[in-house]
């Protein structure tokens, strides 16, 4: 089960809208093995591409970085699809190497840049295994 | 000579859990030939044949001294004592 705030998620969904046709992606860091998604960090998607994604490899140091020091972890890793549904491609789950992180997928393909619903679903990504995980979005989250 | 290595979470496996492992050489090939030494295995997490020759794998990210090695000479890049090396694996996906 993935426990997320209000707040985090409408950044989230806001940061899939603004950048589609491209996919977005980012982070949500928490306390190391809390599981509690506490600081959203949206990130550059270096492929600038609608059908692929990657963290800028100066700023994916950078957030790691920032991350020990901090004693976090990425909790979340999200990323949007912008012509498909909201579920791990092949590509998503041969290259998914946080066996801890919640791995959230946002699908803009219906509404694009507009107002409007989005497909927001987590998953576990383990050894190439795929589980779905039930979302919930509380007002606030506490430990 | 002493590098520090830090080791990316789904590379534990090969250094019973430690987070970060000293190793050494003069440049990151030897470095990576180093560590296999005494963390077998990690070496094909880290490098493979492509193009018809030993390369990063593409979806790794290796840094000395917070540089990209794919901007410094990749496997070639120089090393020197107290130099810090990070591992980490790109995020990325379609």
């Amino acid at each position: 089960m993935l426990r997320l705030d209000r707040t985090t998620y409408d950044a989230i969904v806001a940061h899939a809208k603004q950048d589609h046709p491209v996919e977005a992606c980012g982070v949500v860091a928490g306390a190391e093995g809390s599981d509690l998604p506490s600081r959203h960090v949206p990130m550059v998607n270096a492929a600038g591409s609608p059908t692929f994604y990657e963290f800028d490899s100066t700023e994916l140091l950078a957030l790691y970085k920032q991350m020990w020091a901090n004693d976090e972890e990425p909790v979340v890793i999200y990323h949007s699809h912008t012509a498909t549904e909201a579920y791990p491609s092949r590509t998503d789950i041969g290259l998914a190497n946080e066996p801890g992180a919640h791995y959230v997928l946002v699908s803009t393909r219906e509404h694009g840049n507009s107002e409007g619903p989005v497909e927001f679903r987590s998953y576990r990504i383990v050894d190439g295994d795929v589980t779905e995980e039930p979302v919930e979005i509380l007002d606030q989250l506490t430990a | 000579m002493a590098i520090e290595v830090r080791i990316p979470t789904i590379l534990r496996t090969y250094t019973g859990g430690e987070k970060s492992v000293g190793g050494g050489g003069d440049t990151l090939a030897a470095l990576i030939d180093d560590l296999e030494a005494n963390h077998p295995g990690i070496k094909d997490r880290l490098i493979e044949a492509r193009d018809g020759r030993v390369d990063l794998r593409r979806f790794v990210n290796v840094y000395v001294n917070d540089e990209d090695v794919r901007f410094t000479g990749g496997l070639g890049t120089e090393l020197s004592d107290g130099d810090q090396v990070v591992v980490l694996p790109a995020v990325a996906g379609g």
